[in-house]
């Protein structure tokens, strides 16, 4: 009987498992319906249906634009307040990180609701402004994803580094364009990651502001609802692969902006 | 060798606590229980754990004298109770529920088992046709609760589809508009299914987020006039309302686009509150959510609003929901069907009928003296009521049954009041027989699924040749400046090169 050994790579199992089970499993699924048909026979059909069709083309554009939007909004608002928040000599800082964190931990269909009243007494309408409503839900859904990653990245920032640049001459506006802004290229990468893709799905929101024109996630539950689970998986398929395209383009830019940051040290 | 014995042990451990189950089966009473799983609609039964004031004062054969109906236990809870002081054998319910008919029958196909289930008409059809459905017992069809007190009504329109041997009919409906009187300029305009399409309500107006019940609406626009003729026969309105051929799919797509523009949203379930709240003025609805939003809307402490049912003049869809036996859960084991049976008599039963309808607010298949009382106890006109109208309710509980209402419940199309076309939760949950006379049954749309489906998935995502040109020039202009900033910035290096001054060298 050999005693039992134990190692440091064991304590991955349950991770291994876990990602045997939940992503590599229905990963495999996913693309053996993909690219089935009905009767579990091979095609590309459900490929070149999805990229000939008007409606499914003018849906992953209709998702890309109000995700670009959706970030573009998040990374307006969040990076002057994780700015304020980390560079603030305020002692209670963290309670201030708290109060943006805190939506968070309330539950996300009781926050759409109010939200939805909220636009009703301001609009009146809320049904004339979908794609305007649908933005102000994401916004406020995934706000805290994008300020968290830019507090850190600011938090970290090394201020002798600020401190040399007005010693040598610059300006405050040269002091943030120069050194601040390259420096949290990351966090705005990892926040813009962390919204543009959730905010291409997530149709619930979509769906309790009254937009009632489909994004991607609509798209496939439309498809699954009528057992079609083909086409269903071909576009979670098509999703994965921009997400991918996504990750590999912004690790790019992270990158890049190490050896920018050398360039500025 | 530890190991092995520990996993033996273990093995054994779990055989023990689940064989008694299995092997063990048919001893005795004490060691023997079938499970019955059940799958229902979310909220569709009573739960139980009611206020003492909600006593339904009506006398109930069913239990003691003057005891009246009253949910105190869930009515799983009181199955149980009553099923396993009766039967030889014990019962437990594994109750669970889905959300869609679709959601349900996913679930059917992805595997999972249930003895009975509760979908819609048309589910059950495709259910039935898939050969899926096991048969009622002679024995359930002949006698029993739910063979004595089933409406003669529902039966015969089982009876016509062939579908009674199969299912046993829960609670039935129409479809129609839920309005605020207050805020509607002409009555006519939410007698028509056009109302979707009415300019004059646009963004004020919400319907249901599902292909059928948006497609059955849809059907109504496109044949309104026909239809408002009056002159077809039954036979032919069933076939126009259940035609699914190709070109009536393709003017359906072109209507259901425009009346995508004109409604407030498609709603799943929030237009219930919507309606409530007065964000929307009419919401096309299912008869018994129509009694629950016109019961929230008068009790709205804020503002109390008196809302109404209409069913348009075209049609409407009349829809049942009716218990089926699945083969792959019952696998032809006698005490499981007995069990099953025994479930649907339960809920059959007078009293119990009356508690789920009370409960849910749609209303039971179930007809019979105690559902007549509940009926008349629950809307009946009060003393100091002037103006009572007896409703008929005939065609369901047979005989001359009428309910003596407030008359001001009522909306009539002329003067002998004999058409009633609106009404308040009496007439929403017992349509009048004029509105009955029009209701067509909607169909499985069989092998024409996949083409609606399409339609429907057309209609709900942006084509790219109707985005405007202005919007292309925007979003390019956009992109353009967006690309250019940041490719300045990537090769600023490169672009902004640091000449260094005059008389300076430089050195690399």
């Amino acid at each position: 009987m050999r005693k039992l050994r134990f190692h440091r790579s064991q304590l991955c199992i349950p991770y291994a498992l876990f990602l045997i089970l939940f992503v590599i499993a229905p990963l495999i699924v996913i693309v053996y319906y993909a690219f089935t048909n009905g009767e579990g026979k091979f095609t590309f059909k459900n490929f070149t249906d999805f990229f000939t069709s008007t409606n499914t083309l003018g849906t992953l554009l209709d998702s890309f634009a109000l995700a670009i939007v959706t970030t573009l909004v998040c990374l307006i608002i969040a990076y002057p307040t994780a700015y304020i928040l980390a560079r603030s000599n305020f002692k209670k800082k963290y309670v201030l990180l708290l109060l943006f964190i805190l939506p968070m931990w309330i539950n996300f269909t009781l926050r759409i609701t109010a939200l939805k009243e909220v636009l009703s007494l301001i609009e009146g309408n809320i049904a004339k402004y979908q794609f305007l409503n649908s933005v102000i839900g994401m916004t406020y859904d995934f706000l805290p994803f994008m300020i968290l990653p830019l507090y850190t990245s600011l938090l970290k920032l090394d201020k002798s580094l600020l401190e040399a640049a007005s010693d040598l001459g610059a300006n405050k506006l040269t002091v943030f364009l120069r050194v601040t802004l390259p420096l949290s290229v990351p966090g705005i990468i990892s926040g813009m990651t962390m919204v543009l893709l959730p905010s291409m799905t997530n149709y619930v929101v979509l769906d309790m502001l009254h937009n009632s024109t489909f994004i991607m996630g609509s798209l496939i539950g439309s498809y699954f609802s009528a057992y079609d689970w083909n086409n269903g998986s071909l576009i979670a398929l098509v999703l994965l692969v921009i997400i991918f395209i996504v990750t590999l383009v912004t690790n790019r830019f992270s990158d890049k902006d190490s050896s920018d940051r050398r360039a500025v040290i | 060798m530890i190991k092995f014995k520990k996993f033996t042990a273990l093995l054994s451990a779990f055989a023990l606590s689940v064989l008694p189950v299995f092997a063990f089966a048919g001893c005795s009473k004490e060691d023997e229980t079938i499970t019955l799983r059940v799958s229902n609609w979310e909220e569709y039964i009573d739960l139980g754990g009611w206020s003492d004031d909600e006593l339904i004062d009506i006398e109930n054969p069913y239990g003691e004298d003057g005891a009246g109906i009253f949910g105190k236990n869930s009515m799983v809870d009181d199955f149980t109770e009553w099923f396993n002081s009766t039967h030889d054998f014990n019962v437990k319910v594994e109750y669970s529920t889905f959300g869609t008919n679709e959601d349900l029958y996913n679930r059917l196909s992805l595997g999972d088992v249930y003895d009975l289930v509760c979908p819609s008409d048309y589910m059950l059809m495709k259910l039935i046709a898939e050969g899926a459905c096991e048969e009622y017992s002679e024995q359930f069809l002949n006698e029993g609760e739910y063979a004595e007190n089933v409406s003669p009504y529902i039966d015969g329109v089982f009876e016509s589809y062939d579908w009674n041997k199969y299912a046993a009919c829960y609670m039935w409906g129409t479809t129609g508009i839920v309005y605020n009187p207050d805020k509607v300029d002409d009555i006519a305009d939410v007698s028509s299914w056009n109302i979707l399409l009415n300019e004059k309500y646009k963004r004020m107006v919400t319907i249901k987020d599902n292909v059928r019940d948006a497609y059955f609406a849809t059907l109504g626009v496109i044949n309104s006039e026909k239809l408002r003729e009056g002159t077809l026969s039954a036979e032919q309105r069933s076939a126009l309302l259940n035609d699914v051929e190709g070109t009536t799919i393709a003017a359906a797509e072109d209507v259901l686009k425009r009346i995508k523009d004109n409604v407030y949203s498609f709603e799943t379930d929030a237009g219930k509150l919507d309606m409530v709240t007065g964000k929307v003025i009419a919401n096309y609805q299912w008869s018994g959510d129509s009694v629950f939003i016109m019961d929230e809307a008068e009790s709205d402490e804020s503002n109390p609003t008196e809302l109404w049912y209409s069913v348009p003049d075209e049609c409407t869809n009349l829809w049942f929901d009716g218990w089926v036996m699945l083969k792959k859960g019952i696998e032809g084991s006698e005490r499981k069907r007995t069990a099953a049976e025994a479930f649907v008599n339960f809920l059959s039963r007078p009293d119990n009928a009356v508690r789920n309808m009370y409960y849910i607010g749609y209303t039971s298949a179930i007809a019979g003296e105690t559902v007549l009382d509940y009926i008349n106890w629950n809307y009946g006109a009060e003393e100091d009521v002037q103006d009572v109208y007896a409703y008929d309710v005939s065609y369901f509980f047979g005989g001359e049954a009428a309910v003596e209402a407030d008359a001001s419940g009522f909306g009539f199309d002329g003067e002998d009041r004999t058409s009633v076309n609106r009404g308040r939760q009496l007439f929403a949950q017992y349509p009048s027989e004029n509105v009955i006379e029009r209701s067509v049954v909607m169909l499985d749309f069989g092998d024409k699924l996949g083409e609606i489906n399409q339609m429907w998935i057309n209609v709900r995502c942006l084509d790219v040749k109707d985005i405007s040109p202005v919007t292309v020039g925007i979003v390019a202009a956009v992109v353009v400046v967006i690309a250019v900033a940041v490719c300045l910035y990537v090769f600023r290096y490169r672009i902004f090169v640091y000449r260094p001054k005059k008389g300076y060298k430089r050195v690399n």
